[in-house]
Parts: structure tokens; sequence; C-alpha cells
């Protein structure tokens, strides 16, 4: 290859994708998304009312210079000031839990996927902005339906603004090298793949660690693709079956073609290892390939880079969930009326789309009318982003959403079940038994509320 | 001639105020001194301790109140491998990792004892490591064990071509514990050395200028004199240390976050994971007071064991 690069350049890089700062489509292409003249609902905002609200950090700079805009645009056209806090991914949880349980603090809180389910008692319905949104743009995507609506109801408790996904990522030369153009639907043909690419000196890397993100990612891909599940549509544990016990005999054979130390991996080791050319073969979000690309120094590597959805294995779709952003508004907040037009705004498409577009591609629309943002034709390797909603897989897969389904993600019990099995350290058997123990641990009270 | 001096009639009148003689009255005064510190210590320890021993006997999660539920928490951890492991591996932690601190740490508090050149600026230096927040070492050992980027590996490799494969630190249980555990030394060393060496310094230079006046050996020296004089604050120094070490946190989380496949969980990374991040708060609670026998002993140990000898009362050993 002649894009060498320095293993200091590679570790810059590396660092580098956590702080992407340039965009790759314009926040002003004109717009082509479709609205419904749908009459919106009149919140009569409180008087002299102000907002406090927190939500995730940016991974892209833009994300949060246009959100602060779109905000700031809130204040002027109805006075009602906003404060937004961005605070770290891995804190928004426990502030999240400190917010409810002493019913003080942000109005609004953006928090992850199950977050407005585990604390469905202290939010405002927001079932009236939902309705009205899904109405004038195309409807909500499948899986903002599952983490916005309360279990088996169509109450919004949270309002999804958007999701992450982490397909595969791969060097198309490196591939083609090996024999293959893509990367295989199959178990078996993974498997061969992976073991060529450990030949070739080139070998795959995914994430046993306790990465919040792509390791979970991972196990929940193993799992799902051999029809696994941690939970039946009624909520029973179902995570100690044959599917996987099949599951994570593949893992066992996978892990030896990995490069070494993904046992101790977080989320950003994967991303360090392929901009360095280390691996060629991983699970990401699409940060990583515009790190690449907008770095001189590792453009040649993107252009060589090609995302694929994770491949399906026995699944009928590709099994991949969406890390999604969900908003909540607290029973606690004295401008409730203020809030929730502050959440219809942002969503509103002279807000969203630009939002949507700023993001190049790294959070993907809970509305299906933004499906026709300009992002999304930018770039044809970011294109596959798109559908990220348009899932049926989520935490917690195929039971319903509860406290317990986000426990056994930040517990990491599914990785390390994976992990267990792939170091030897323990049997499939054991290690299914085990997480069997962890999750039904978790999900004892489910019936208490 | 005597002059006589009467009072006037006002001043033979005045009498302390009441407050003033509220505080001349003793056990007043003592309750008004003691009941800020007892304050401060009923709210900021009393109050927290007994909220988490009380919720080690409750099913409290995040979001949801709980109910008492008597020992059960504790009942399945007994039954839980993971506790089991974080159990072993905070005492294997704490044990290795004070015995390395207390060797490196005694032998350099012994070398800065001596007057060199540039005493005080060495003196500073060796502070550093203790100085900088742990949080920050710990990414500096983080990277120090990538396992693709690691300063070692890529030392023994590209460099000097000793080996033909990077070191995997933190891939495999027992690399993963044994790297932690030199984190750890390299963190706590700096403590050991600075206390020891305020020890050293309290040893009167006659005892030893006899001692070689009688031929003693530096040996002897070292075993009669220093290490005698040295037991009580060695025996504090030790205290604090072994706290420190169980009650470690954040260079296990930040460097391996438990992993791999669990096996670096210490009790405090396991109460974190499963009280805050998994929100079981009662079970997380039950971990944070299972730590509490470990440390009452380790203290009342090292205090019986090494501060309370009799010889140091001028009796012989039994």
């Amino acid at each position: 290859m002649s894009n060498d690069i320095t293993r200091r350049e590679a570790l810059a890089l590396g660092a580098s994708a956590a702080a992407l700062a340039v965009t790759g489509a314009s926040a002003q292409t004109a717009s082509t998304i479709k609205a419904a003249d749908v009459p919106p609902p009149k919140f009569a905002i409180e008087k002299g009312a102000s907002l406090r609200m927190l939500r995730p950090v940016r991974f892209v700079q833009a994300d949060e210079d246009v959100f602060r805009a779109n905000a700031a645009k809130f204040t002027k056209d109805t006075g009602v000031e906003v404060k937004v806090d961005f605070v770290g991914w891995e804190d928004i949880s426990q502030q999240t839990a400190v917010t409810s349980n002493s019913g003080a603090g942000p109005d609004i809180i953006i928090g992850f996927s199950d977050a407005p389910h585990i604390y469905i008692d202290k939010l405002v319905e927001l079932t009236d902005v939902a309705d009205y949104l899904g109405k004038r743009y195309g409807g909500w995507q499948p899986l903002a339906q599952k983490y916005g609506k309360r279990n088996k109801s169509d109450a919004w408790i949270g309002l999804p603004f958007g999701a992450t996904a982490g397909p595969l990522i791969y060097r198309k030369s490196v591939l083609q090298s090996v024999g293959f153009d893509k990367v295989p639907e199959d178990h078996a043909g993974i498997l061969d793949l992976c073991r060529k690419l450990q030949k070739a000196g080139k070998p795959a890397g995914f994430a046993l660690g306790n990465a919040k993100g792509d390791g979970n990612g991972f196990a929940n891909w193993a799992l799902w693709s051999h029809n696994a599940s941690l939970l039946d549509e009624e909520g029973n544990v179902v995570i100690n079956s044959k599917e996987t016990i099949a599951a994570l005999n593949w893992v066992k054979e996978l892990y030896p073609t990995f490069i070494a130390g993904t046992p101790s991996w977080n989320d950003v080791s994967n991303n360090r290892a392929y901009s360095s050319q280390e691996i060629s073969l991983t699970a990401n979000g699409v940060s990583l390939y515009f790190s690449l690309k907008n770095d001189p120094a590792t453009r040649a590597i993107a252009e060589d880079s090609e995302h694929q959805l994770l491949p399906k294995g026995q699944a009928k779709i590709s099994p991949m969930a969406g890390l999604t952003l969900n908003a909540m508004l607290f029973k606690h907040s004295p401008y409730p009326n203020a809030a929730k037009a502050f959440l219809q705004f942002m969503l509103e498409k002279e807000q969203y789309e630009p939002w949507l577009n700023a993001n190049s591609g790294y959070w993907s629309q809970p509305l299906a009318a933004y499906a026709d943002a300009a992002v999304w034709s930018s770039d044809p390797k970011v294109a596959i982003f798109k559908n990220t909603m348009n899932s049926s897989y989520y935490d917690g897969y195929k039971g319903p959403i509860s406290t317990a389904t986000g426990a056994v993600s930040a517990d990491y019990v599914l990785i390390q079940m994976c992990a267990a099995v792939a170091t030897g350290a323990s049997t499939p058997e054991t290690a299914a038994a085990e997480a069997e123990q962890r999750c039904k641990r978790y999900f004892r009270r489910q019936g208490r509320g | 001639m005597s002059v006589t001096t009467l009072p006037s009639r006002g001043m033979a009148l005045r009498q302390p105020s009441w407050i003033a003689r509220l505080f001349d009255y003793k056990p007043f005064l003592i309750v008004m001194c003691l009941t800020p510190a007892i304050g401060l210590l009923t709210v900021f320890l009393t109050y927290p301790l007994g909220l988490g021993v009380w919720l080690a006997f409750t099913d409290t999660t995040i979001g949801q109140r709980g109910i008492f539920i008597g020992l059960e928490n504790f009942q399945y951890l007994l039954k839980d491998p993971l506790w089991w492991n974080a159990v072993f591996y905070s005492v294997f932690y704490t044990g290795i990792a004070t015995i390395g601190k207390f060797a490196l740490g005694f032998w350099l508090a012994l070398l800065l004892n001596n007057h060199f050149p540039l005493k005080s600026l060495l003196r500073a230096i060796v502070l550093l490591p203790w100085i900088v927040p742990t949080v920050l070492s710990a990414l500096a050992f983080w990277w120090i064990y990538d396992p693709q980027f690691s300063i070692i590996s890529y030392l023994l490799v590209d460099v000097l071509h000793i080996r033909s494969t990077n070191i995997d630190f933190l891939g495999t249980p027992w690399p993963a514990r044994f790297s932690l555990i030199a984190a750890n030394i390299w963190r706590g060393i700096p403590f050991v050395a600075i206390s020891l060496l305020a020890g050293l310094q309290t040893i009167s230079p006659s005892l030893y200028e006899a001692a070689m006046l009688d031929g003693a050996t530096a040996w002897q020296r070292f075993r009669y004199i220093t290490l005698p004089m040295m037991m009580p604050i060695l025996a504090i120094v030790m205290t604090f240390s072994i706290i420190f070490t169980f009650t470690d946190f954040q260079l296990v989380y930040a460097i391996t976050r438990g992993g791999p496949v669990n096996s670096t969980h210490l009790l405090a990374t396991l109460a974190f994971q499963r009280g805050i991040a998994g929100g079981e708060l009662g079970e997380g609670a039950a971990i944070a007071v299972s730590m509490i026998p470990f440390l009452v002993f380790a203290t009342l140990f090292s205090y019986f064991g090494l501060a309370r000898r009799k010889w140091q009362q001028g009796e012989a050993n039994d």
C-alpha cells in the first residue's frame, strides 16, 4: 500500500474519531422533505417559562453547533430561554437517575434507547407531540416506535431524535486479495473469510471487552444472527437456549481469527486498530469512516473502505439495533407546555433537517420523511446508515423493553458470555447458564411495578 | 497612710451575662465545641454509611423504591461466581500491590534519606505519580498496555527486535491482573516512600554512630535500629495503604472496567458495576458492605500486628 501512515498518525487518528469536526453534507442543501399539512397541537406556553436540557455530548462538532442554533431560534421565536448542557455518554444514565429519583433538575433529558422505560412513572406523556409529528412526517420508524412507546400501548413516553448504527466496515482491497468481494451473509462464510484475513496478516477484530456500543453490538449480532435472543415475546429469559449455544460455538471458532487483545477492547479500540491498518474488518459507526476521510493522511484508507449491514446469518433481516437518542420530559418540570413546544420545534423540518445533515449520517432519522434528507445522497458509503431506525431489533429483543433490558446491556452480561467462551474460560453451556442466572436476577422484579 | 479604693456601686452589682455564664459552664462548652464536628460526621459519614448498609438489605433499584429483603442480597452474592472472583482478586491485588509498594517504597525512602546533590528536586519528582490525578495515570497505563500501540511492545518488537508479536497485556486474565497491580504499585510508591522518609528522618543519627562504633554491619544497623524505629510508622502507612488499595476503583475502571471476562473486578468496581451501571442499588450496596469485614480485618492485623508489639513498650515479644 502506498498510503502508509506512521504509528503516531494512527494514534492521533484514533483519538480524532471521537472529535470529528468536519461534516459530510451541507446543511444548506435545498430541502426535499415532504411534510403533510397537519394542524400542530396548541401548547399554551407558561408565562416566564425557561427550560434546561441535558443531552449526550456530540460526536460530530456540527451536531452541537446546529443543535444550539436551533435552540437559540426557539428562544427567539417564543421568548423561552433554553439552556442545553452536553454530558458524556457514560454519565447521562447516572444523571437521569439522579434527576428522576430526586424530582429536580433538567426539564428534558435526551437519554439512550430504553431510558424512558426505566423512568416511566416520572415522565410526561408525549403522545400529542408524537402523533402530530408522525402524521406530518410520514410516520415513525419501527425502532422509534419500539423505544418511544410504552410497552403494548400507543402512549409515547419518549421522543426519539435519531439512532446510530454499527455496521461492518472493511478494506475492499484486502477482502479482494483473499477472494471476497464483500462479507458473506452466512456464518460459515464469515468464518472462512476471517481465517483467510488472518492468514493474510490483516485480521478482523470485534470488541469483546466491556464496550457499551461495539461490544454489545457484536454480542447481539452473534446471538440474533443465530436466532437466539435474551427474551421471548412474553418477557421470559430464554438466553440459555440451543440457539445461544450455537452462537457461542461459532464465536469460539471465530475468535482465534481476530487480532490479539479484543477481550480488552473498549469502544475506541477498533477505530484505532482499523485506522492504523492493523485490521481490515470490524463493526463501527460512520464516525470511523469520516475521520479517515477527513484526514489527508488516511483518505486512501477511507476510499478503500466499504460499509455493509451486519450479515444476516439465520435471521431474516440484518440483525442490527440502533443506539437511539430518546428525549424525556420530566413531571417535575414547571413548564411542560414549553418543553413540549420545544421538542416539537426541534423535530420540525426547518430545524431537524439541517441538524440531520450536519451529523453526516452519524444519527439517522426516526421519522420516515427525513429519509429524503440530503445527507443520505451526499456519499454512497454513508447511505446504508439511512435505515438504521427501520429495524425490528432492539436491546431486549424479542421481549418488552424494561429496566432490566437496559441493565443487562449496561452490565455487559452478553459480551462477557461471549468473551468467556471465546477465550476458553468457560464452555458454551456454562457461560449460557451463568448469563441466564445473571439475567434472571435483573428480570426478577419486572412485575412488581 | 493607706488609701482604700471602694468599688463603685455599679461595679459591685455587675454580674456576668447569662450567655457568658453559659459558656463558662464546662459541659455546655464541650457540647458546643463538639456539635459542629459531630454534625459534619453525621451528615457526611454516618448518614451515607448507614444508608449504604440499609440499601444492602433492600432490593432498591435505580428508578424503583425497594423493600426490606433481609439477607437475600448477601445470599445471592455467596452463590455468585463473579463476587467470589472479585473477593479473590481484591485480596490478591491488595496483597501483591502492598508488598510491592512497601518493598520499593522503603528502598526508595532509604535512598532518598542519604545526602546527595539535587536531593530536594529528586524528592519532588518521586512525588509526581501521586500528584497526577489517578484517571490521568490510568489513561497513560491504558496506552502503555494497549494491545496494538503499547510503547513496551513497540520497543521490544520494532526497536529491539526481541519479540515478534505485541504483548497482550490486558486481553487475558492473569496478564491483565498483574498489569493492574503494576500500575497500582507505580502509583502507590510515592505515598509509601515519602511517608517512610519522614519516619527515617526522625531516627537520631547518634544511634547509628553508636552502632558503627560497636562494629555493626549495614544490615545489622537496618535490622536492629531502622526497622524497629520505623515499625510504628510502617504500621500506620501500611494500614492506610491496604485500605486505599483494597478500595481502589479508578485504575481498574479506567483501564479494564473489570475485564477481560470479568477477571479484574475488584469489589469496588463490581459494586459500581452492579449498583450504578446495572441499576441494582441494593445489590451494589451489599457488595460494598461486604468489603467492610476485609477492611476491618486488614486494619486490625496491621495495627495489632505491627504497632502494638510489646517490645515497643520496652518488653520482649512473646
